[in-house]
């Protein structure tokens, strides 16, 4: 699908999601409480069969959380890319290890490095900190006087 | 061979000759350190880009075999020095110092670009970084750059060779240039 079909068969589909312009890759803005059905929809609908989580990240804006999904379909090559907001105080949105099997280990890493909470995951630990590690390291304002030297 | 070159030094000792041959006359100390110098296995052992510099420095191209460093050990048991070619975190320098300490003596060390001598780009603001792997293990020769060229490398590893042909320990080169 080009990205012209790709963003109005989004836009058909998903009337609550924002695009956001000029990107490389169709990009869209969602409400991070109904990720897991959008989730599930972009996954198993004929003619989007995203079936490819190729890259899941968070990025801390200081202000808030943006979680991030890459996706492509290995049927159709379209690629599609998820943005939602998440509460900095309190991040917390659903699991989607259970529609893509790679988002069990990136979302414990995303757990690990920025605290993200992944509701129903089967496994969220410590990923790559030992379990008894505080805090979050790759948050902006993460402080560790022990190991950090500060400049 | 030649004898002007540091990095081919002849064997040790005065030959005499003799009819039908000749004496030699040296000293076991100098040759045992002669023939060290001249076969350093290195350890299998890179945590990061430098390692890609060392690979290359192993290859055809640069061929470190030409000075003695033959063969890479993938096991700490049959290694002569380790190259700390990349970032030690802290996760892993709990198995650097565990596998520095299954090398038989003697061993070697070499800290391999700015992250092994000091942490280098993660010096500051970093969680996980080790400051220099010197602060898990003993470091005989230190190289610069980011990562340092092959030439770098072998130029190290000479030094090296220098340094065990000196016969002088760690701990009485530290006292003689305090």
């Amino acid at each position: 699908m080009t990205k012209e079909e790709l963003k109005s068969r989004l836009g058909e589909l998903l009337p609550s999601a924002t695009f956001e312009e000029g990107t490389e890759w169709t990009t869209i803005m969602i409400d991070p409480s109904a990720w897991k059905g959008i989730a599930r929809q972009l996954r198993f609908t004929p003619g989007l069969d995203l079936d490819y989580l190729f890259c899941l990240s968070c990025v801390d804006w200081k202000t808030h959380f943006t979680m991030v999904y890459h996706m492509e379909s290995t049927l159709h090559r379209h690629i599609l890319v998820v943005k939602a907001k998440l509460d900095r105080s309190d991040p917390e949105i659903a699991t989607v290890s259970d529609i893509w099997r790679t988002a069990e280990f990136h979302e414990r890493e995303a757990y690990d490095l920025f605290g993200v909470r992944f509701t129903d995951h089967p496994d969220l630990r410590r990923l790559f900190m030992t379990e008894e590690w505080k805090g979050w390291p790759l948050r902006k304002d993460y402080e560790d006087p022990v190991n950090m030297i500060k400049l | 061979m030649d004898v002007g070159n540091k990095t081919a030094d002849p064997f040790p000792g005065e030959v005499h000759p003799t009819a039908g041959g000749g004496i030699v006359v040296s000293k076991l100390d100098e040759i045992i350190n002669w023939a060290r110098s001249n076969s350093l296995w290195p350890l299998v052992f890179g945590t990061s880009c430098c390692a890609i510099e060392m690979m290359s420095t192993a290859g055809a191209k640069y061929d470190w075999s030409r000075f003695g460093f033959e063969v890479a050990r993938a096991t700490p048991r049959q290694a002569d020095v380790i190259v700390i070619a990349g970032t030690i975190v802290n996760k892993m320098a709990p198995v650097l110092k565990r596998l520095y300490d299954q090398m038989a003596d003697p061993k070697y060390v070499i800290a391999m670009g700015a992250c092994a001598t000091s942490g280098g780009p993660f010096f500051y603001n970093t969680y996980s970084v080790v400051k220099g792997a010197d602060h898990v293990i003993p470091v005989d020769v230190y190289i610069a750059g980011c990562p340092p060229r092959p030439e770098a490398l072998l130029h190290a590893l000479i030094t090296l060779q220098e340094k065990i042909r000196s016969g002088a320990t760690r701990e009485q080169i530290k006292v003689e240039k305090p």
